[in-house]
């Protein structure tokens, strides 16, 4: 990809690991990314995204603080604390 | 944060869209709230790192965001309306703030959402909707080479097999519950042609070179922590396919639950609406898919009779009535040719989970009688998304009807909750002063 193609890229932490992603991917993706399930369910079960537009909570984490953030309709911002719950 | 505006729109997909745009050069106060971070709703959803909507499935995407932009309409996104203290106030949450809304009119465009149902391994990472994946493509996720099953019913499943083609992933199959039969009034001469079928549905896309398999569904989904693959049924026989993602959902239902907590009449899972899109609460509108599942065109013409009729206009509004006929037969004609089959109801085995939140088994399900009985013993319903998954699944699986939604309709802090302005604290000090 041409070096003026390539997105502007940011810097955030997913349950403390350093990581980067593309500026503009949700949190969501960048949880995906990470290879993490975004909480574990009340019977133990790794859960991802299920509707990816704010209905189902599954994708749900901590975002700087803020548990049970809806991480599939929060964008990524620079220095972001992601935890997955 | 309080605001004031003689229309509000909660929603800001097509219909939000045009109905804003139109409410506005009207001469309203307008302010378009909606909970993603940017506009343009599911179908119109931006591309990653763009704040403007995807144009690539047409229908006017552009030229309807260019007409809202250039109006003076307050756009509020990322925004999750869920109360209303009183009438004519709505609250809305964004990531620790609130905001109370003021409107004299609202109209209501909070679109559909896609209907999940239960099968054994439905629960695992990397099973999600037809919708999800596109959402999440669009929302950075990269696919190239990911081996990708699409399942389920409707026309999504087409239109989103363009876009997953488009970022080079691997589409083993279209897996579309419908029969050829069903779909025959949309196949344009039979033949079981993706690209003729999104012809006959109205969708433009590139031609897809992808097998297209009618009469076929999803019954199990297998993997270790995260999806391995998944078994079809394909005209009655099963099949194991290896893939990376399954991506699954059976069209589309309203997302009624504001019309509901306002009070609004809900009819047979659908907004109750005049032919101004006037809802049972006169300074209530309601446009696009909450009244009935109709597709992108009739949502646009929904959304500009709502606003037009918001703002007064209604001798304007009704030059629109021939347009919305003609698109509401098709849109009958669309639910007619994905109704659901009954054999998807034996897909969840007992310990399917159904209820996500709460992780409650279809075994414990399906004893009780009604939505409320086994809300009561199996807490099903009761968790994050309040029955927005597992209440649309039982009503399928098992002919249940969801009761009536209370606020807040989706878990808020308790700072929002607890969160006044002005006005409300000066009436409240007033009740105290009055014995």
């Amino acid at each position: 990809m041409p070096e003026q193609m390539r997105p502007e890229q940011i810097q955030i932490t997913i349950n403390q690991q350093p990581m980067t992603v593309a500026a503009g991917s949700t949190v969501a993706v960048a949880i995906a990314l990470a290879s993490l399930p975004c909480r574990t369910s009340i019977t133990g079960e790794p859960r991802g995204p299920l509707c990816a537009m704010g209905i189902c909570f599954e994708c749900r984490a901590t975002v700087n603080g803020i548990a049970h953030s809806r991480t599939c309709q929060l964008l990524c911002e620079p220095a972001m604390d992601i935890r997955t719950q | 944060m309080t605001d004031s505006f003689q229309t509000i729109v909660v929603g800001s997909g097509p219909a939000g869209i045009a109905a804003a745009a139109c409410a506005a050069e009207a001469g309203h106060r307008v302010g378009i709230v909606d909970d993603n971070p940017n506009p343009g709703g599911q179908i119109w959803r931006s591309l990653r790192g763009q704040s403007a909507p995807d144009t690539s499935h047409g229908g006017g995407a552009a030229q309807w965001y260019s007409r809202l932009v250039a109006t003076s309409a307050t756009r509020l996104q990322g925004w999750s309306v869920f109360d209303q203290p009183e009438p004519g106030i709505l609250r809305a949450e964004r990531q620790g703030e609130t905001a109370h809304l003021h409107y004299d009119n609202l109209i209501i465009a909070t679109g559909a959402r896609e209907r999940f149902l239960p099968f054994p391994g439905w629960t695992l990472p990397n099973v999600m909707g037809v919708g999800a994946i596109q959402a999440m493509v669009k929302g950075g996720l990269p696919v190239a080479g990911k081996r990708i099953v699409l399942a389920g019913s409707g026309p999504l499943l087409l239109a989103v097999a363009a876009t997953l083609a488009a970022a080079r992933a691997i589409i083993i199959c279209i897996c579309e519950q419908a029969s050829l039969r069903q779909l025959a009034p949309f196949a344009l001469g039979l033949a079981a042609d993706p690209a003729k079928i999104m012809q006959g549905l109205r969708y433009k896309v590139a031609t897809l070179d992808v097998p297209f398999h009618t009469s076929t569904w999803p019954v199990e989904a297998d993997g270790d922590g995260v999806l391995r693959s998944v078994t079809i049924s394909h005209h009655g026989e099963k099949q194991q396919i290896p893939c990376d993602y399954l991506a699954c959902g059976f069209h589309l239902v309203p997302n009624t639950e504001l019309a509901a907590m306002l009070g609004c009449r809900v009819e047979a899972g659908t907004v109750s609406v005049d032919e101004l899109q006037r809802t049972s609460i006169s300074n209530i509108f309601c446009a696009g898919e909450p009244t009935g599942i109709g597709g992108l065109e009739l949502s646009l013409i929904e959304g500009q009779i709502a606003g037009l009729a918001s703002a007064g206009q209604d001798k304007e509004a009704r030059r629109l009535f021939d347009k919305k006929r003609k698109a509401s037969r098709f849109a009958d004609r669309l639910a007619a040719a994905f109704a659901l089959r009954p054999e998807l109801r034996k897909l969840p085995q007992e310990t399917t989970i159904v209820c996500r939140c709460e992780d409650v088994p279809y075994g414990a399900l399906k004893q009780h009688h009604s939505w409320r009985a086994a809300k009561l013993h199996t807490r099903c319903g009761m968790g994050p998304c309040q029955g927005r998954i597992c209440g649309t699944a039982t009503h399928f699986l098992l002919g249940w009807n969801a009761e009536s939604v209370r606020p807040p309709l989706l878990p808020v802090r308790i700072a929002s909750l607890a969160s006044l302005e002005a006005p409300l604290n000066s009436a409240i000090s007033n009740t105290q002063e009055t014995p």
